[in-house]
């Protein structure tokens, strides 16, 4: 289990990374934390003949309070977002799917921007970036990209960036006042990807929901917003019967993979408990529930 | 002896290794670094039976670094195969088993045939990992597929033959029989008749295999370093293997970080190394990587049961008949010794008057199975422990009144059972109080009624709360025998060596408590070695739970012989009677005299051979014994567990409240280390019953090759465990001891699972295969509620 021959590029720039990629191109890959690029080198399943070490890029690494949003640079470690205050002040659901990212010794390494360009469909942060309708900047030597979150995940472990772009930064919208939300998930062991968890971001006017979004992680190619289920709770509320045919809608929306660790429709079962757990959840933290 | 030092024995007295582990001291194979060290690495089946046609190796040897590349028919007019039989069957126990063994040998690097997904066909030697890495994937086999066998069942009425020469797929037929089970299954009032499947997981420890050798080509020696556990068991393979002197192989395990059996035997790679050291006139190194250890260092568990037990009206159970396959993959390293233990085990604390047993080891495509923790003996406590909550479930008796009921009782000790041991003597339990060990499991979780009336106020919320039973005996301190020499030279110390490998357990420092309360010494006083052949001439290793009893024993032995000497020395130089003599804190002296001593020191000086010794007539000189300690029979220790599990209806997801293990070893020499064992033990059995499985596909393809798919537990999947000790001293040694290495391993599968089922008996829930899943419990909640409808 050790990777072949390849050379490692430490670029102190990004102008710098970005013009190794442009020019290496295919036979390159950007290094971040490595926690889910190491140990595909280690098997040997992904052979760059180069690697761009993301790491000495110092203005990588950022959580900037940017007015109506945070700007989060795609370096900043999983650890530091859980332990922001601003990003537990403006943006609750990111901090809390953070805690439940694998354990602390990965949280240390492990990057936000590694983990949306990796965009394992099990992932908390792509169905986080979903839920709150980030937008991730992309850059290259080409220029700069915005993408919406929804359009950036494409399928399992596939996303819009192309070869020669970096992720540089994920805009988080501030959540609106009278929001709530909350990161519910379920895994086989404490820290272990999920087999279904689900990121709820909903706004209240006068107890009832204004703007519900729910979004899934570990129940399908890749992370999705649960649009059937949104709408229901968006009309009927959140009281048992809502969350109950929320949930209902949400399994049957779902279309999850078959693995050692779960059955498709054992994972599709739990979509709706992790629905009605998400919701009550956030119901309750904004007061509308007991 | 005058009782001027305190006793160590019984006291948790820090371990002396810690100081090097903790501090990330020690040095383990994988630090061995040695001048002009060559690297191997292996290439491994990627499939579970194929013919080979041929090995490819020219684009190998050509490759940047590579020192030699060698396949299976390069070796093998060179290196005779591993013998089947690493373990010997003792006559007693042949008699007793009316046995078929048939266990082939293993090729160390096969040529024909491809046997299992990781066995070795090729490798590569080269100047570092990651060239002999880059060499091996240009190795090219020729290989036609062969239909896998991928199960045991399977392999019962396969037309393919995993060995050509065993047909049936069967490499050991054993069978055991006290009383007249069929008669009694006839007259019984009641029948229970059930399949139990326990699933193969394995010794998962945190050090890798890992061999160094280095050839002396003066001496014609060779070192070999190797994790493993059996250090006397290596040199006897590569000497044998090598056609060199036992004498000129020195084999030492260095530090080894976890082994549970997995290291138990010696692997192809042991000799292979020390072959290429030899052949290369170089040292060479191999390290298994997390990846092979998973394919290729030996699996456990995997058997399958089907059961016959007969009972009447009060849960009294009269009979067990027991068939049951072993699922042993494609070798069996230590022959039939699991399913001997088995075949033992079954009955564990129960007084039941008829038995009947009948097992067969299978070969198939998958890895050899070899002992794991509890070796034999978790499989069957599932399928007697399962046993008793069904019959007890279908009395309405509470599963703990049936297990009271039939329980051997203390005054039936000791307690003839009836069947020979391995070690080839009839088994009589030695000393113990079995109902006692219940109570007290009870008693630690809050009381059984206590329990029931809070499970019952939980249901009534919709809450399922369970409570989950399991008991055991475990025949511990096995023989055949252990080695210790015993030395005290002029520096006074006193020095200990045994064949012993620790693995973690803290040998060093507990066998130093053991001969500082032999000597009287202080225990900074007694120099521990361990798992180096060069120290103690013959050894049998740790395994089995038997190295506290054993090792124990020979250093005892060992020791009275070297006391006669030091009694007789002391006694010429005091001019005192040898009866008026006493060991007192590192001297002899005369008994109620206390200016009339002389120390350890001064006598060893007054051994020395030579002009100026002080020893009398006919005195050899020298302070050193060596001693053979063959055991009378086994010891047996034994445990009751009791654990509180709550089930989410939604999930499925089992939370395990409390666990509580009451467990018995006899004299404990160390009771913290004592604890640590038992603890790991549970969470080895905790991890087995809820997350780790070796999962094969239909094709015999190994499914869980890194830990994204073998889950371990960790810290936080590990629940409250309460481990209780009592100490029944064992009549068998002069010490009390008995073993505790395995036992903590042995009753979590059952106990989960029997908590599982107690917690939805409203749904009818039976669990008889582990591990238990989150998804299994679920289905069989809309089982019950389907068919409640
Ligand atoms: C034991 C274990 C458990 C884990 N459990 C979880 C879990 O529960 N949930 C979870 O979400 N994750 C989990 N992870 C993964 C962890 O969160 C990773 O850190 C993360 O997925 C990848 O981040 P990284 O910074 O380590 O990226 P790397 O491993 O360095 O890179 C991942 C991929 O992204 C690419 N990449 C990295 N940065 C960029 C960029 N800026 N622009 C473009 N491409 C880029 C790399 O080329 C590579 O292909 C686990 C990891 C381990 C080892």
């Amino acid at each position: 289990m050790k990777p072949p021959l390849l050379d490692i590029l430490t670029p102190s720039s990004l102008a710098e990374a970005l013009s190794l990629l442009s020019e290496h191109g295919d036979e390159a890959r950007p290094l971040a934390g490595g926690q889910s690029l190491v140990p595909l080198l280690n098997f040997r399943m992904s052979r760059p003949a180069i690697l761009i070490d993301l790491n000495q890029i110092a203005d990588l690494a950022y959580i900037k309070d940017a007015g109506d949003y945070i700007a989060i640079g795609a370096m900043t470690r999983e650890r530091s977002i859980e332990d922001s205050d601003l990003v537990r002040k403006e943006a609750p659901l990111l901090q809390e799917a953070t805690t439940q990212i694998a354990h602390l010794p990965i949280r240390n390494r492990g990057t936000i921007g590694g983990s949306l360009a990796n965009a394992d469909p099990a992932a908390e942060y792509p169905a986080v970036v979903l839920a709150l309708e980030c937008e991730l900047v992309v850059q290259s030597v080409r220029g700069e990209r915005r993408i919406k979150a929804a359009a950036f995940f494409e399928d399992v472990l596939t996303t819009a960036l192309e070869p020669d772009e970096l992720l540089t930064e994920i805009i988080v919208p501030k959540a609106p006042s009278g929001s709530s939300s909350a990161f519910v998930e379920i895994a086989r062991r404490h820290g272990d990807f999920a087999l279904a968890g689900i990121a709820a971001q909903i706004t209240f006017a006068n107890s009832a929901p204004t703007d519900v979004r729910l979004a899934v992680c570990g129940a399908g190619t890749t992370a999705s917003r649960l649009t059937a289920a949104e709408e229901i709770i968006q009309r009927d509320g959140v009281g048992p019967e809502a969350i109950k045919a929320a949930s209902e809608a949400a399994a049957s929306a779902v279309d999850p993979m078959s693995d050692l660790h779960a059955s498709a429709d054992y994972r599709r079962r739990l979509t709706g408990v992790m629905i009605g757990q998400a919701v009550e959840k956030a119901a309750q933290r904004a007061g509308v529930i007991s | 002896m005058a009782d001027t030092m305190p006793s160590y024995i019984g006291r948790s007295v820090v371990r002396r290794e810690d100081n090097r582990l903790l501090k990330g001291a020690g040095t383990f194979v994988g630090d061995m670094k040695l001048e002009g060290m060559v690297h191997v690495a292996i290439v491994r089946s990627q499939q579970a039976h194929a013919r080979i046609n041929s090995v490819d190796l020219e684009a190998a040897r050509n490759a940047d670094g590579v020192v030699l590349a060698l396949a299976g028919a390069e070796l093998k007019d060179v290196l005779p195969p591993i013998s089947g039989m690493q373990v010997a069957a003792p006559k007693g126990w042949r008699d007793g088993m009316d046995p078929h063994i048939d266990i082939p040998d293993q090729t160390l690097v096969p040529y024909d045939k491809l046997r299992y997904v990781g066995e070795p066909y090729a490798l590569v030697v080269a100047g570092d990992r990651y060239m002999a890495e880059d060499a091996a994937e240009l190795i090219e086999g020729d290989f036609d597929p062969l239909p896998p066998i991928a199960s045991a069942e399977a392999a019962l009425d396969a037309e393919a033959l995993v060995h050509d020469h065993l047909p049936g797929n069967i490499a050991a037929t054993l069978h055991a029989k006290k009383g007249e089970g069929e008669a009694a299954l006839e007259a019984a009032p009641h029948r229970l008749k059930r399949r139990y499947y326990h699933h193969r997981y394995a010794a998962m420890p945190m050090e890798c295999r890992g061999v160094v050798a280095e050839y002396d080509s003066r001496t014609d020696s060779i070192t070999v370093w190797s994790s493993t556990q059996v250090v006397h068991w290596v040199r006897r393979e590569v000497a044998n293997a090598l056609d060199m002197p036992e004498e000129r192989v020195r084999v030492v395990a260095p530090d080894v970080g976890g082994g549970f059996g997995g290291k138990g035997h010696v692997y192809p790679e042991d000799i292979l190394i020390a072959y290429l050291a030899k052949r290369l006139d170089r040292p060479v190194k191999w390290l298994e990587d997390r990846h092979e250890h998973l394919l290729n260092a030996a699996h456990s568990r995997d058997n399958l049961f089907d059961i016959e037990v007969g009972y009447d009206d009060d849960g009294r159970i009269s009979v067990v008949k027991n068939y049951f396959l072993v699922d042993s993959g494609a070798y069996s390293p230590v022959g039939a010794a699991i399913a001997g233990n088995s075949i033992a085990h079954f009955m564990g604390p129960y007084d039941i008057p008829h038995y009947e047993a009948d097992c067969k080891v299978m070969m198939t495509n998958r890895t050899p199975n070899a002992p794991y923790r509890g070796a034999g003996r978790p499989e069957v406590a599932f399928a007697m422990e399962r046993s008793i909550d069904l019959i007890a479930n279908e009395l309405g008796l509470d599963p703990a009144e049936v297990r009271f009921r039939n329980m051997i009782q203390p005054e039936q000790m000791p307690y003839a059972v009836g069947l020979p041991y391995r070690d080839g003597v009839m088994i009589e339990y030695d000393s113990g109080d079995y109902p006692e060990a219940l109570r007290k499991a009870l008693d630690g979780i809050g009381g059984l009624d206590e329990f029931r009336s809070r499970q019952k106020a939980a249901l009534a919320e919709g809450r399922y709360l369970g409570l989950g039973l399991g008991c055991y005996v475990e025949g511990t301190g096995i023989g055949p025998f252990e080695g210790a020499t015993v030395k005290i030279d002029s520096s006074g110390k006193v020095m200990v060596a045994t064949g012993a490998c620790p693995q973690g357990q803290g040998h060093e420092t507990a066998f130093a408590q053991v001969a500082a309360d032999i000597w009287n010494v202080p225990i900074e006083d007694v120099v521990v070695t361990l798992a180096d052949t060069s120290h103690v001439t013959m050894g049998y290793g740790t395994i089995a739970s038997r190295s506290a009893v054993t090792a124990s024993g020979a250093i005892k032995d060992s020791s009275d012989k070297v006391k006669e000497k030091v009694f007789a020395i002391a006694a010429n130089v005091l001019e005192a009677s040898e009866s008026d003599l006493e060991l007192r804190n590192g001297s002899v002296g005369v008994k109620g005299v206390p200016e009339m001593s002389m120390t350890l020191k001064e006598v060893a000086r007054a051994a020395l051979p030579g002009w100026i010794h002080q020893r009398p007539e006919g005195i050899e000189a020298g302070l050193e014994g060596t001693a053979y300690y063959e055991p009378p029979t086994v010891t047996w220790a034994y445990a009751a567990n009791a654990a509180i599990v709550e089930i989410d209806a939604q999930t499925g997801v089992v939370k395990i409240e409390n666990y509580v293990e009451v467990h018995d070893a006899g004299t404990l020499i160390n009771p913290g280390i004592a604890d640590g064992q038992v603890r790991g033990g549970l969470v080895q059995g905790i991890g087995g019953g809820l997350f780790e499985e070796l999962f094969y596909d239909e094709h015999g393809q190994l499914m869980t090759g890194s830990f994204m798919d073998y889950l371990l537990p960790t810290a936080s999947d590990i629940p409250p465990i309460n481990v209780i000790h009592t100490e029944t001293p064992s009549p068998r040694n002069s010490f009390g001891f008995k073993g505790l290495g395995e036992g903590g391993a042995i009753a979590p599968p059952v106990v989960i699972a029997n908590a599982v089922c107690d917690a939805l008996k409203s749904f009818g829930a039976e669990l008889n295969s582990t591990p238990v899943r989150a998804e299994q419990i679920l289905n069989i909640i809309d089982a019950g509620v389907a068919a409640a409808e």
